[in-house]
């Protein structure tokens, strides 16, 4: 599922991009390294053939309705991580700027969900250990199947994190994970039963293929033990330094979601270490000082409700509603003014 | 939407990005820059605020007046994507039931507010991105890219999709087209049915970047896509990143709509 840009807050949008922005570079550069100019091409037109392929449709077994492939496990096993990486991050960016699906400033967190998840988490510690040689259909079958689901498993809770940290919603966080991991859980066994699918049929047809890829990548060239631990400590600082945002907003939302996700309050004390020095360098690198969180956080704040009231008071939301009708009719008269002149 | 809508759609837009206006001529780089800062703008704002935003419409109103693109296929699109919003919005107004007080007499629960709050701001995101495609053509906007700093690798692979989209979604319609006349309700449309096409359509398309490549190859291809076209930077584009910082800067920080409400009733009363 895509995350939409009218969910986020900034903090949590840029942090995002930084992450994928900097896992783009890493595998450009990787892929420079390694790979004859021959994958570019292949990369490209298999980034489209994903996107055909999301257009057949078929009937999901049982319930009836239609569904539809993701495609960023396929990439993954057959582009290995890095080249399939960049496909899923290019698909990702035509789809919001030509579908307008998530947008650009949720276009980081989608390609974190759906891009870094599956390629350089799920690929290298769950599908290849299963997988082994790649000879037995069997094997390949369940990898996929497995891997499938993990990925969107990820990528649906991280869906549920960047909406909590950036603090749009209401949803309360157990409710929010109960309505998401079980769609995908479903989502994940249909999308690996398909994957899974047309993996052995290529195997089947063409086995050179998969071969290539399998034989280009030996299992410890592909990722190190080292790079899967540098992806995690990107994992941790970003959610920390999201965290830490939180935190310095609501005074108890840090032990509160930390509670939630680890059972305990443990975590809560190496945060606190990560946060003063993180909001020190928000505050110096603020480019919008006035973000209505700062505001709502200086308000003495009473424990139960929701305090936070930094826009409208009763006497000035009068004046704001009239101000609002004239500003808008304003900006349709101009839009309409230009059209006519423009016709003449 | 059925799939030969939406890919009349990715034409129609890709389209539009081919007329030529004030607006069109543009350095990509510009109406990049300026589309990611009114972006980050808008959803700086407050959870609750909505007449601050307001404003922020001039923006793609301008583009869209400007640019000619048609008000209708973006409002389409923008409601086409809106579901996920939708939904995780409409929660607000359960759970957050605090009351504010409009004006004396009217009373409504701080959800809403929030609520309209995500409408506003989705309609503001969204339609800019769609608006900044339609007024730039896919290839501008990643040689812009390219010269913000991407890496090559990275923007050959988007110019590489974009090519083939095309190509593979024709293809596509023709099998999903031949499958549906051989279906006959919903026999057919299965998940094995959908293996061994989908599966035929991988070799054919791994074929096809084969013979892409050879002929690459022999055109002298290197490993990079340089672009014929070379963009300068022009005073018109200095203007307009200035302009868009002024009039960011302005409405996030002083309350426009506040300011004229409250002079047209003081001349009111």
């Amino acid at each position: 599922m895509h995350m939409a840009d009218a969910l986020l807050s900034p903090a949590v949008g840029a942090t995002m991009w930084a992450g994928s922005v900097a896992a783009i570079g890493y595998s450009s550069k990787k892929l420079k390294e390694n790979i004859d100019n021959k994958t570019i091409p292949l990369m490209g037109v298999m980034g489209a053939f994903v996107f055909a392929a999301q257009m057949i449709n078929f009937t999901i077994p049982v319930t009836g309705s239609s569904g539809h492939i993701g495609g960023g496990m396929l990439l993954a096993i057959i582009l290995g991580p890095y080249a399939a990486f960049l496909a899923m991050a290019s698909i990702l960016t035509v789809q919001a700027l030509f579908f307008a699906d998530g947008g650009l400033l949720a276009l980081g967190c989608n390609i974190w969900n759906l891009g870094i998840y599956p390629c350089f988490l799920v690929y290298p510690l769950i599908y290849r250990p299963i997988v082994g040689d790649g000879t037995s259909a069997k094997r390949i079958s369940i990898a996929a199947i497995v891997s499938v689901i993990i990925a969107l498993q990820l990528g649906a809770f991280s869906v549920v994190l960047e909406t909590l940290l950036s603090g749009k919603s209401e949803l309360p966080f157990s409710t929010f994970v109960l309505l998401m991991q079980p769609i995908h859980l479903a989502i994940g066994l249909v999308e690996g039963i398909a994957t899974a699918g047309i993996i052995i049929y290529v195997k089947n047809a063409r086995p050179e293929l998969l071969e290539a890829n399998l034989s280009f990548q030996p299992l410890d060239s592909g990722i190190s033990l080292k790079n899967v631990l540098v992806v995690f400590v990107i994992l941790a600082v970003v959610t920390g330094g999201a965290l830490s945002w939180f935190a310095s907003t609501h005074p108890d939302g840090l032990e509160w979601s930390i509670e939630k996700v680890t059972g305990k309050g443990e975590l809560a004390e190496a945060t606190q270490g990560v946060a003063p020095a993180l909001k020190e360098i928000q505050e110096r690198t603020a480019f919008l000082p006035d973000y209505g969180f700062k505001s709502a956080a200086n308000e003495p704040s009473n424990e139960n409700e929701t305090p936070h009231w930094p826009g409208i008071e009763a006497g000035t939301s009068v004046s704001g509603i009239v101000g609002g009708s004239i500003v808008l009719m304003f900006i349709l008269l101009i839009g309409f003014g230009i059209r006519l002149f423009k016709k003449q | 939407m059925t799939f030969d809508e939406q890919y009349y759609n990715i034409g129609f837009i890709d389209q539009l990005s081919y007329k030529d206006t004030f607006v069109h001529r543009l350095d990509p780089r510009a109406k990049l820059i300026a589309t990611l800062l009114f972006l980050f703008t808008v959803i700086s704002f407050s959870k609750y605020e909505i007449n601050a935003l307001l404003p922020f419409f001039l923006y793609p109103v301008l583009l869209m007046s400007i640019g000619e693109i048609p008000l209708m296929f973006i409002l389409r699109k923008v409601i086409l994507v809106s579901p996920f919003a939708l939904f995780i919005g409409v929660f607000n107004p359960l759970l957050d039931s605090t009351h504010v007080v409009i004006f004396s007499g009217l009373t409504i629960s701080a959800g809403w507010l929030s609520f309209f709050s995500i409408l506003l701001k989705f309609v503001l995101t969204v339609s800019t991105a769609l608006l900044l495609i339609a007024t730039t053509s896919f290839p501008g906007v990643c040689h812009g890219l390219r010269q913000l700093g991407l890496p090559s690798i990275f923007v050959s692979q988007l110019l590489f999709l974009y090519r083939y989209i095309f190509v593979l979604m024709e293809e596509t319609m023709r099998i999903v087209r031949a499958r549906n006349m051989r279906s006959y309700g919903k026999s057919g449309k299965g998940i094995k049915i959908f293996v061994r096409i989908t599966g035929t359509l991988f070799i054919r398309t791994i074929e096809r970047a084969e013979r892409v490549y050879f002929a690459m190859l022999s055109r002298g291809f290197q490993g990079d896509m340089p672009s014929l076209k070379r963009f300068h930077i022009r005073t018109e584009d200095i203007i307009f990143t200035l302009s868009m910082i002024i009039f960011l800067y302005v409405f996030r920080f002083y309350p426009a709509t506040e300011i004229i409400g409250r002079f047209v009733q003081g001349v009111l009363s």
